[in-house]
């Protein structure tokens, strides 16, 4: 049942079941890192590389458990692997690459626990995605968390200037306007067909 | 005391501590899931298999037993004893006198929202289909989802014209949704205002599927004549 | 080590440590945690209540587990650990849901796996159970889990209420009610979480108002 073409997958895991505002997986940095536009693009960007390294791992851990028919392992060794891996990827990159590590490093802890990255790796399993058709949907994925990410701060930067009630400040607002976002989300189903 | 062979000590016995602390919680982890595991699979099994027989008694009408066959990419018709999950499902139903009544064949296709699955019945005699139940779809709900609860949609499958044509290799017509209120003829479905996208897509779904399946099954037929 | 400090065992203060997860700290209100299960499938009052169950049950397990291990577990592992333990229990709950209905499962999907990260039970784990008697952790669970509970059936509930007219599947508008399907929609949970927040926050200005 994996027929579906590159583009559709793409679309899908970007827009159409946008993982933030359809799936309300990654709220936490969603909610917490999307003040300034700054850093929300640099988080997307790091999430989006750790997706599709997770997603490549999630793709052999997979094939492994099919192979030694232990399905009940799949979680569990998900979660390890996902987060020696992100261990392994913030050591590797602080070696290679100084620069890149300032610019991502403070995020890629916090990504360890991110229910999106844990997700996408489930997801792709159950709809039975090839490799190919796995890094397509981390990338659509990761492109759709930045995206949304990238709104919300744009629109938190101008609600800055905004005098609203105390009450409605901080979380409460930001919800409000998730809320707006996903409605507009909405609209970009039906797109696969 | 000297200081330092305190520390080394202590840190090696902290690094040994470790590995027997992350050895037993493993171990220890291991067995609950595993334990679970054994406990519970075998009435899973029992409950999927159940609901998979529920939902194919409610696609053809009269049966008491069920054949679970798959075609292969070759073409042909296995029975095999663990179906590849990456392949639809045909059922053939038989009723108490061990009778052929008709097929349950499982279909997807893209919907609105995400990957439809349904099954439909299919009366080989008639050259009809006679039922349709929604397996698994995550349409918007109260509009898209319309097409798992919606009447006068559910009754398009109560008798829908799926007949082959001379060749015996291809429908006479195409399965086609049309808009709702302006079905003619009896290979249309009538489609729902509001989940105009869902219903056309399980139009597809059906004409994708039933063009491929009910020309095999035609040529096949004494393969699934009698009840094993 | 650093465990059995700070916190006497007095009576009254064990209820002060469940109390505190229900009301004064409740983790989905005023901590705002563990969001993201927490939202995809509160669109029903069943599937919230289920839903609130099986992390409160995950919850409680690994409490009681990491608060007994903990002079077992050395500092520099504990996380590793802990989320090991975590992973155990959700693998467990999602077995046995599967053998009670297959239906609820295939509601709940994949976001039983996802309790695994949920913030709100390692951060339990970190903050109080690997301080804290196995009695006291077990409170302190039991506390927040139904905390958690119960601000998921206020979600749900709402959203089912509004969204389709029923609760429990049972009718509570009649026929005729217009349903609000945006409620169902994921746009409204975003809503309906934030006017609970305002709610109370509203509560909480007013209570500070009148202290003054």
């Amino acid at each position: 049942m994996n027929t579906e073409s590159m583009w559709y997958i793409f679309i899908n895991a970007c827009l159409v079941n946008n993982f933030v505002l359809a799936y309300f997986l990654g709220i936490c940095p969603f909610l917490g890192v999307s003040g300034k536009l700054d850093t929300a693009s640099k988080m997307g960007a790091a999430v989006t590389f750790v997706m599709l390294i997770s997603s490549m791992c999630a793709y052999g851990i997979h094939a492994l458990l099919v192979a030694v028919n232990a399905p009940f392992l799949q979680l569990i060794s998900y979660i390890v692997v996902i987060a020696s891996t992100v261990q392994l990827v913030e050591m590797f990159i602080r070696k290679m690459s100084p620069a890149l590590f300032r610019a991502l490093g403070i995020f890629l802890p916090l990504i360890t626990t991110n229910c999106a990255i844990l997700g996408l790796a489930l997801f792709q399993t159950n709809k039975g995605y090839d490799f190919l058709q796995s890094l397509v949907y981390a990338l659509g994925a990761g492109a759709g968390f930045t995206l949304a990410l990238v709104l919300m701060a744009g629109l938190r930067e101008q609600l800055g200037f905004t005098e609203a009630p105390k009450v409605v400040r901080g979380t409460v607002i930001t919800l409000l306007i998730a809320g707006i976002l996903s409605l507009t989300f909405m609209g970009f189903s039906g797109l696969g067909n | 005391m000297n200081g330092q062979q305190t520390i080394q000590a202590s840190q090696e016995a902290g690094s040994r501590k470790m590995l027997i602390a992350m050895v037993g919680i493993g171990v220890m982890c291991a067995l609950l899931i595993v334990l679970t595991y054994e406990g519970t699979s075998e009435r899973i099994s029992r409950l999927r298999a159940q609901a998979l027989q529920e939902a194919i008694f409610r696609v053809v009408p009269d049966i008491s037993s069920t054949r679970a066959f798959q075609l292969t990419a070759q073409g042909e018709f296995t029975e095999p004893a663990v179906p590849d999950p990456t392949r639809p499902q045909i059922f053939a139903g038989y009723n108490d006198a061990g009778q052929l009544k008709g097929f349950a064949i499982e279909a997807s296709g893209q919907g609105y929202a995400d990957v439809i699955r349904i099954l439909y019945g299919y009366d080989p005699v008639r050259e009809e289909i006679v039922g349709f139940y929604v397996l698994e779809s995550k349409e918007t709900p109260g509009l898209g989802d319309k097409i798992e609860k919606d009447v006068t949609f559910l009754e398009n499958f109560n008798g829908l014209d799926v007949s082959l044509d001379e060749t015996d290799e291809a429908l006479r017509q195409d399965v086609v949704t049309v808009k709702s209120g302006t079905k003619s003829n009896p290979w249309e479905i009538d489609g729902i205002t509001g989940a105009t996208i869902s219903s056309r897509a399980i139009g597809n779904i059906i004409n994708e599927s039933a063009a491929v399946i009910l020309p095999k099954i035609k040529a096949e037929m004494n393969l699934f004549s009698d009840q094993q | 080590m650093n465990s059995k400090i700070q916190h006497s065992d007095l009576p009254d203060q064990s209820m002060d440590t469940f109390l505190k997860g229900l009301w004064k700290e409740n983790p989905v209100f005023v901590q705002v945690l563990g969001m993201c299960p927490v939202l995809a499938v509160s669109n029903t009052a069943i599937n919230a209540l289920a839903m609130g169950l099986a992390t409160a049950f995950v919850l409680l397990m690994s409490n009681v587990l990491v608060s007994s291990l903990r002079n077992f577990i050395p500092k520099q592992v504990r996380i590793a650990s802990y989320i090991l333990i975590i992973a155990t229990f959700v693998t467990m709950t999602d077995y046995a849901i599967q053998a009670i209905s297959v239906d609820l499962h295939k509601s709940l999907g994949a976001f039983i796996s996802l309790i695994v990260v949920n913030c709100l039970i390692l951060s339990r784990a970190e903050a109080f159970a690997s301080k804290n008697t196995v009695g006291k952790s077990m409170l302190d669970a039991l506390g927040m889990g139904f905390g958690f509970v119960i601000a998921l059936f206020c979600l749900g509930a709402v959203r089912e209420i509004l969204g389709n007219g029923t609760l429990f599947n049972l009718r509570v508008f009649p026929e005729g009610f217009q349903a609000w399907i945006v409620m169902i929609l994921p746009a409204g949970g975003f809503f309906t979480l934030a006017i609970w927040l305002l709610v109370f926050n509203l509560y909480k200005e007013r209570k500070e108002r009148h202290e003054h």
